[in-house]
């Protein structure tokens, strides 16, 4: 083991460069898929007579395989077929595919899970089916969905790791490509991109548990009827 | 259209690296719930030292990727003993869904009251009868569920052996890809061959939840 020549600026250089990459590739699928993923949750929810089960069938399809599979097949198999992707674009269409899927199942439990007595008593209040689902549905359901989707986001950053297979330069295919040059750094190599994946993540889940427990007391406090109009919760209306 | 000939001419291929797929993930069943189940006991053990091991276990392994873990075994380790793809992959797919499978039966056996325990205990039973005949029981039906989509994701995470030669159905449809030049088709047959497996698991469990659900 040689840590101190693992850890050469060289080295560390070349890791943080794939790291950006597999930030890049992550964000931009966490936002492509959370937009898909929360189109197709709702189309299932809202039960539209052919589109829901073709929705249906496909998303069950896809969260059924593995990921690794989707990213060969968006990378050599659709080239075939004569859509013929570069390696960060297909990398992207992949992770989109899979979590695309995967958030669709969580937005629609999390849709569900809003007792139906409240969609009825709003529209006999006389709100519109829209203004039922934007006010009184939504920012109910979104909050009970953060703690999966964040969990989600979570997969998705790990899954990014997965494109090694197509040789996207992310973190670990430079970890791999300076550990190949010399076998003494394997396991400083593998300590390292280890302990930053753990760090992004935990950060992201210790986010999620602060902002589930601030959403939740803010409940609370509209439940004992303080009338203080929650602010974080208005602006997810409005945003 | 499909081609069927690549299924007609490698059946052979699918079928090995169907069934070393379905001993990954039996193999990897068993070692992660074994491991998940001590992981959990130790979480919520009455003692500080082993509930502190247990968390770290958990949090770090949580936040890690599979590949990751997966190599150390196969690249990693390898200055000091080599292991083949297989017993890399195999070890590796325990550990990681070990630390999934530790959560949820820390999450169910602390979803079974307090009260309950303080009942069992006072009424005359040991904390070893009380987990036994109480707790235990009761948590199990909670816990099924989520350990049955640690299965699903199992049965499909052990296509990281395919990266480290580990001969299962990912190995030999890349194996078939490089051979015939057909990607299309033999990775669309890959995937029947995975819906094959996952499809009637998730069905079975979601009828087990709603089941389990019921039985309150």
């Amino acid at each position: 083991m040689d840590f101190i020549g693992a850890y050469s600026s060289g080295n560390l250089g070349y890791l943080f460069k794939g790291f950006l990459i597999t930030l890049e590739v992550a964000v931009i699928s966490i936002i492509l898929s959370f937009l898909i993923g929360s189109l197709l949750g709702t189309i299932r929810y809202a039960k539209i007579p052919v589109l829901s089960k073709v929705v249906a069938v496909i998303v069950e399809t896809i969260r059924n395989l593995p990921l690794l599979l989707i990213i060969f097949f968006v990378y050599f198999g659709l080239r075939e077929v004569g859509l013929k992707l570069e390696i960060i674009p297909a990398a992207i269409m992949a992770l989109t595919i899979f979590e695309s899927a995967m958030i669709s199942e969580i937005v629609r439990s999390g849709l569900n899970s809003i007792e139906k007595g409240q969609i009825e008593a709003a529209r006999s209040s006389g709100l519109t089916y829209i203004q039922t689902m934007w006010h009184i549905i939504l920012p109910q359901a979104l909050k009970r969905m953060i703690p999966p989707l964040v969990s989600q986001f979570i997969s998705l950053l790990k899954d990014t790791s997965l494109a090694v297979v197509i040789t996207l330069p992310e973190m670990f295919h430079n970890a791999q490509g300076i550990y190949n040059g010399n076998f003494n750094f394997v396991i400083p190599l593998f300590l390292l991109v280890a302990i930053i994946y753990f760090i992004v993540n935990y950060a992201l889940s210790l986010v999620a548990r602060a902002l589930e427990k601030r959403l939740d007391t803010e409940g609370k406090h509209r439940g004992r009827g303080s009338g203080k109009k929650p602010k974080s919760l208005s602006g997810q209306l409005s945003s | 259209m499909l081609d069927f000939s690549i299924l007609t001419t490698y059946y052979d291929l699918f079928f090995k690296g169907f069934l070393t797929t379905i001993e990954v993930s039996i193999i990897g069943l068993i070692c992660s719930f074994i491991l998940g189940v001590i992981v959990a006991v130790m979480r919520i053990a009455p003692l500080r030292i082993l509930n502190y091991f247990g968390t770290c276990f958990v949090e770090f392994i949580r936040n890690i990727p599979l590949i990751i873990i997966v190599f150390f075994f196969y690249h990693g380790l390898s200055v000091y003993i080599n292991l083949s793809g297989f017993a890399a992959g195999t070890i590796g797919l325990s550990i990681y869904t070990a630390a999934f499978i530790a959560e949820a039966v820390r999450a169910g056996i602390q979803s079974v009251d307090k009260g309950q325990m303080e009942a069992a205990r006072s009424s005359g039973l040991k904390y070893i009868q009380a987990m036994r005949y109480v707790i235990l029981p009761q948590a199990v039906k909670i816990v099924i569920p989520p350990i049955g989509n640690q299965f699903i994701n199992l049965v499909k995470n052990s296509s990281i052996l395919g990266v480290v030669a580990g001969m299962e159905l990912m190995y030999f449809a890349d194996y078939i890809h490089e051979k015939t030049y057909v990607t299309f088709d033999t990775y669309i047959f890959a995937a029947m061959f995975y819906l094959v497996l996952t499809i009637p698991l998730s069905l079975f469990v979601n009828y087990l939840e709603r089941r389990l659900a019921r039985s309150y």
